[in-house]
């Protein structure tokens, strides 16, 4: 799951480099069709009654958040990216975090209940 | 002077610099559209049975708009390897792909979705005045099934000076199917085709409605939601397609002639920029076309 290296500036090992590319191209429109093939299941399944509305939307936040994963670790690289970037997505999911669950928790209001 | 580590990698933080940078950026918009997400969120929970619409949106839309999305994703990550595989008209072709990927996507969007809504109109029954109405909104045998009452009558205004008019004491509308046919069972679940509104005219006296607009923002808390946040969402389409168009165009053949890397450098981090807008879209769609 490695990402293609930097280019070598040396010319004769540019035609293996272009091969290895290549391969990371192939897994790009693999992973393009599997979206697309999702967007499609995401609607099928809005069609499909689970029993309650919020098991409809559970259902559809799972396929989205797979469909996210996606795109993250492949389209933008972070299946294989350097610990630095890590760190800062770390902090940013922490704070989403704490930001979905204050509205929990304006929503639930405990102090009144 | 030279800027530093656009391509080489900095000793200390292992990375090009405009990879740090633009990864900053992308953290500050996951508050930004997570701010906008929670509010959604927030409001959707509060509101009462009945008030949060469903089936408005045209789903077929949607999807080709989100079909396109994910294609521009796939064209710029081709675009990018090959640029590293230095075939720099694979790349001018896969960048034009995008661009066109991205207009389209914006021109779905403003010429045909948002003003479709725009010429749409409800009106929300007076709670006192629902029994009223009840050929158009079926609520006695939606009580029987368990389902949600429906609060509004809406469809094509025929008399949109009725708006401003107080004189007018009637909004005159073409029914949407949902109301023309409200007993009808196939009407308790969204259609998946858009369905236009009916010949079925009925006249529905200003007393009786509690808030009567076009769908616009202040129509509700879901529209209020949904233009805002698709609004900022075509904001950044807008923004990644002309940081594109200026990637495509001669100038930065330069770039890439003086140093491959440098460009392809550029398009990565616009690229990430332009996954991201797709990421967003992914939950943008189900939230506001499909639940």
């Amino acid at each position: 799951m490695n990402n293609p290296p930097d280019i070598s500036q040396d010319p004769k090992e540019h035609e293996e480099y272009a091969h290895n590319v290549q391969a990371h191209v192939k897994r790009y429109l693999m992973v393009g069709g599997a979206l697309l093939a999702f967007t499609a299941i995401t609607v099928a399944l809005s069609y499909v009654d689970f029993g309650t509305r919020k098991a409809n939307i559970a259902v559809a936040m799972l396929v989205a958040t797979f469909k996210a994963g996606l795109v993250a670790a492949i389209f933008m690289h972070l299946a294989a990216e350097k610990r630095l970037i890590y760190r800062v997505l770390i902090f940013t999911g922490l704070f989403v975090f704490a930001l979905f669950w204050l509205t929990y928790l304006a929503w639930y209001n405990p102090i009144v209940r | 002077m030279e800027i530093p580590y656009t391509i080489s990698t900095r000793p200390d933080t292992g990375l090009w610099n405009a990879k740090i940078g633009i990864w900053l950026f992308l953290a500050s918009e996951v508050m930004l559209f997570g701010g906008l997400f929670s509010a959604y969120v927030f409001l959707r929970l509060d509101a009462q049975p009945g008030e949060w619409p469903h089936g408005l949106l045209n789903v077929p839309v949607g999807t080709m708009n989100t079909a396109i999305l994910i294609a521009s994703s796939v064209t710029v990550v081709l675009a990018w390897a090959a640029l590293k595989m230095r075939r720099y008209r694979a790349y001018w072709w896969y960048m034009l792909v995008t661009i066109l990927c991205g207009l389209i996507f914006l021109g779905v969007k403003l010429a045909y979705e948002w003003p479709q809504k725009f010429e749409h109109f409800g009106a929300k029954i007076k709670k006192e005045a629902l029994e009223k109405y009840e050929p158009y909104l079926g609520n006695h045998r939606r009580l029987e099934k368990g389902l949600e009452p429906r609060i509004e009558i809406s469809g094509h205004l025929h008399n949109p000076e009725a708006l401003k008019d107080p004189n007018i004491k009637e909004y005159e509308i073409a029914l949407d199917p949902v109301n023309a046919e409200a007993n009808n069972p196939a009407m308790d679940r969204p259609h998946f085709l858009y369905v236009p509104p009916t010949d079925k005219i009925v006249n529905i006296e200003k007393e009786d409605v509690e808030r009567a607009t076009m769908f616009l923002p202040t129509h509700s808390a879901y529209f209020a939601s949904y233009f805002t946040i698709t609004g900022l969402h075509g904001l950044h389409v807008l923004g990644g397609v002309l940081v594109f168009i200026y990637m495509w165009l001669p100038v930065s053949k330069k770039v890439y002639q003086r140093n491959p890397e440098h460009l392809a450098n550029r398009v990565e981090v616009c690229g990430l920029f332009w996954h991201f807008v797709d990421l967003v879209w992914i939950f943008v769609f189900p939230l506001f076309y499909l639940l």
